[in-house]
């Protein structure tokens, strides 16, 4: 079957490689584009979120790519994300695709669900438990490298002398790690990325300020929906740190909650489940001016509950410990302009704070 | 005598100043950009100069706004700035203590939060529009009220009609309505200025500290009618600097001389440039996935300068 998958990130590379494994044909979705996204918005509901609607548009295009199934996953507590899947299903089957949508749900919420599901995908192969626990392992261990990569990337990058080589190394990683097909090139790829990476001539003596990312976990993944943020970021000498990797988030959802501290530094100002990543913004912006951070960025897409819920309890935690806080919200109108216009300015007001410190020092 | 020379090229205006060397602002200029910066500056430019005659030197000059880049390659400039930082340190330079700026243009709105001089927060408006100066614009026009009437007639009103602000379609929608019930006209103008309030406070204000001093600047900072729905709304005396509508460039300006003191030279090109051909053009890089939007910057026939790369491929080959 030709199966495919939402894009986020560079984590196609591992579902791509557990799909081959299961001996179906993964079709992988292009980038996210301009193009992309006005298919999303032609036939999404106007006030769905801007996921749905890139969602929606690199489902298009992978069904233009031949694509029979869809494989997505769920949605965890009172968000309308949970629902994305099922709507999706039936704009694709108004416009006439035969494409059926495959929603994973949290194992640790469903397990008979999950169970199903896996049969139908393992059956036709006639493909064992245990062969798919194993290329399961193996897929998995292909996307922690992935994340521990670009996490590298990130620390790298803000002290690159040559501006633009960090990305071009990074860009020729994941194409090893890419083709890499066992659990032991994938390792021998990982320590060698590192390796090209940690070598790219840096000054570490630069100053930088050190900016904390949060918010709604598509929109802080995929570099298309938050403009580049990141990079852009960093190209302007700022140290970025988020706390949501694909894979942290899956294992907290599939294995075993980690999210534990995150909930601890949230509950002074929000003790409640409100979906989405409402509850780990609170959280982590506590995190983040404990360990320091000079700032913290909220990324959302435009009427994202838990998000705007969030926003209005995170000035009260940046007046308490002291950090400041840009929120963006993001929608297909917004423009690379307009980011890059307050992150010059958030990153001048950190700047003048910082100096602000180091002359007045707190008591 | 040395001047320095701030330009803010923003959507709807482009502004040019110079100041003298203690910030006195000898010349400004308020211009449409209507969709053609590069001609729109050096159209300034050249009227700026035409003023200035001989009797100043550009000892600096400085970009801001939403063409910030693209100005700065034209002129030659020393700092280009972003136009939050710029109106701050414009507001903070002629009102000392200021603690909140409220900023209204034609397209964007903006607060900015000082303490002791020092931007702690801010916040810009994204998608409404009915906050801005433009909203006003049409509205007037609809009204058939010249905009610079608009003001006198909103502080006349006794009893300002309640409209709903919460978006521009809607507040027209709703003033035709209660022009329709027989309000006065004075009523209805005071309605839309609290309306246009409303909609700034809870839009853009909306979690912010505002504390007195506050500074108002902007085109729309010229209309009366806003600055008492303001006054209104926040209990509080609001001030109005005297180049209010010029305050981005003003900002650039200070900007760039701050600039040439640690660097003790300019790279303005001088006011040549307006008889100078200038083009921008854009193509799409086929280089990788991110298919990114190169824009050259051409000077006769030669690319100047280059961005939009994520890679930093193109933009390292002009350098
Ligand atoms: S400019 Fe660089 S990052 Fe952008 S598409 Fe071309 S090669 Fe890719």
């Amino acid at each position: 079957m030709k199966i495919s998958f939402p894009r986020m990130g560079n984590s196609f590379i591992a579902f791509k490689m557990l799909i081959n494994s299961l001996g179906h044909e993964a079709i992988v979705p292009p980038a996210p584009s301009e193009r992309t996204l006005s298919l999303g918005v032609r036939y999404a509901p106007e006030f769905a979120c801007i996921p749905f609607k890139i969602l929606l548009g690199t489902y298009l295009e992978a069904i233009e790519l031949g694509t029979e199934m869809i494989i997505t996953s769920g949605g965890v507590g009172p968000c309308r994300a949970g629902y994305y899947g099922v709507l999706h299903q039936m704009i694709l089957n108004d416009l006439g695709h035969k494409v059926k949508i495959m929603v994973i749900e949290p194992p640790l919420r469903d397990i008979f669900g999950f169970i199903r599901n896996v049969k139908t995908l393992i059956k036709p192969t006639r493909i064992g438990w245990r062969t798919f626990w194993h290329h399961l392992k193996t897929a998995w261990e292909k996307l922690v490298a992935l994340d521990d990569i670009e996490r590298i990337s990130h620390q790298v990058r803000p002290y690159e002398v040559n501006r633009g080589e960090t990305t071009k190394v990074y860009e020729r990683v994941l194409q090893m790690l890419d083709e890499a097909r066992n659990i032991q090139e994938i390792t021998e790829a990982r320590v060698e990325g590192e390796r090209l990476l940690r070598q790219i001539p840096c000054d570490y003596n630069r100053p930088t300020l050190k900016v904390g990312i949060i918010g709604e976990i598509y929109v802080v993944i995929e570099p298309f929906a938050n403009h580049d943020l990141q990079v852009t970021l960093e190209s302007m000498g700022v140290e970025t740190q988020r706390a949501i990797y694909l894979s942290g988030y899956t294992r907290d959802c599939f294995v075993f909650d980690s999210e534990h501290d995150v909930k601890k530094a949230a509950a002074p100002y929000l003790n409640e489940l409100i979906g989405g990543h409402g509850i780990n913004s609170v959280g982590e912006t506590v995190l983040y001016a404990r360990h320091g951070f000079d700032g913290v960025v909220q990324l959302a897409p435009f009427a994202c509950i838990p998000e705007i819920v969030a926003k209005s309890i995170l000035p009260k935690v940046s007046h308490d410990l002291g950090i400041p806080v840009l929120t963006l919200f993001i929608d297909e109108q917004t423009g690379k302009a307009g980011i890059q216009t307050r992150l010059e300015a958030f990153v001048d007001l950190l700047w003048q704070r910082r100096q602000m410190m180091e002359v007045r020092p707190a008591i | 005598m040395k001047g320095y020379l701030g330009i803010d090229v923003g959507s709807v205006s482009t502004n040019l100043v110079v100041l003298d060397e203690h910030d006195e602002v000898i010349t400004s200029l308020y211009l449409r950009t209507m969709g053609q910066p590069i001609k729109v500056v050096q159209e300034g430019l050249r009227q700026i100069a035409e003023t200035l005659g001989s009797a100043v030197e550009i000892a600096g000059a400085g970009t801001t706004g939403s063409a910030r880049y693209l100005t700065s390659v034209m002129v030659g400039a020393d700092a280009v700035k972003n136009e939050i930082t710029a109106h701050a340190i414009a507001a903070s330079r002629f009102v000392p203590e200021a603690r909140t700026i409220i900023e209204i243009g034609g397209q964007d709105s903006k607060i900015i939060i000082l303490r002791n001089g020092v931007v702690v927060d801010f916040a810009m408006n994204t998608v409404c529009a009915a906050g801005t100066g433009s909203f006003l614009d049409q509205q007037a026009a609809r009204l058939n009220i010249p905009i610079e009437r608009f003001g006198e007639l909103a502080i006349r009103s006794q009893h300002p009609v309640r409209i709903a602000g919460r978006c521009a379609v809607f507040a027209e929608s709703d003033m035709i309505h209660k022009q329709q019930l027989g309000h006065s006209l004075e009523d209805i103008v005071a309605g839309l200025c609290d309306a246009l309030v409303r909609n700034y406070l809870n839009n853009v204000g909306k979690g912010k500290d505002i504390l007195p001093p506050v500074v108002f600047q902007g085109g729309v900072a010229a209309n009366v009618g806003i600055k008492h729905a303001f006054e209104k709304a926040l209990g509080v005396e609001i001030t109005v600097p005297t180049y209010y509508n010029v305050m981005g460039a003003v900002g650039a300006a200070l900007i760039a001389k701050e600039a040439v003191s640690r660097t003790q030279q300019t790279h303005f090109k001088g006011f040549a440039v307006t008889e100078v051909k200038y083009q921008a053009r854009s193509f799409e890089c086929k280089g990788c996935a991110n298919c990114c939007e190169v824009i050259q910057f051409y000077q006769d026939d030669r690319v100047i300068a280059r961005w939009g790369d994520r890679c930093g491929k193109w933009e390292a080959m002009v350098i």
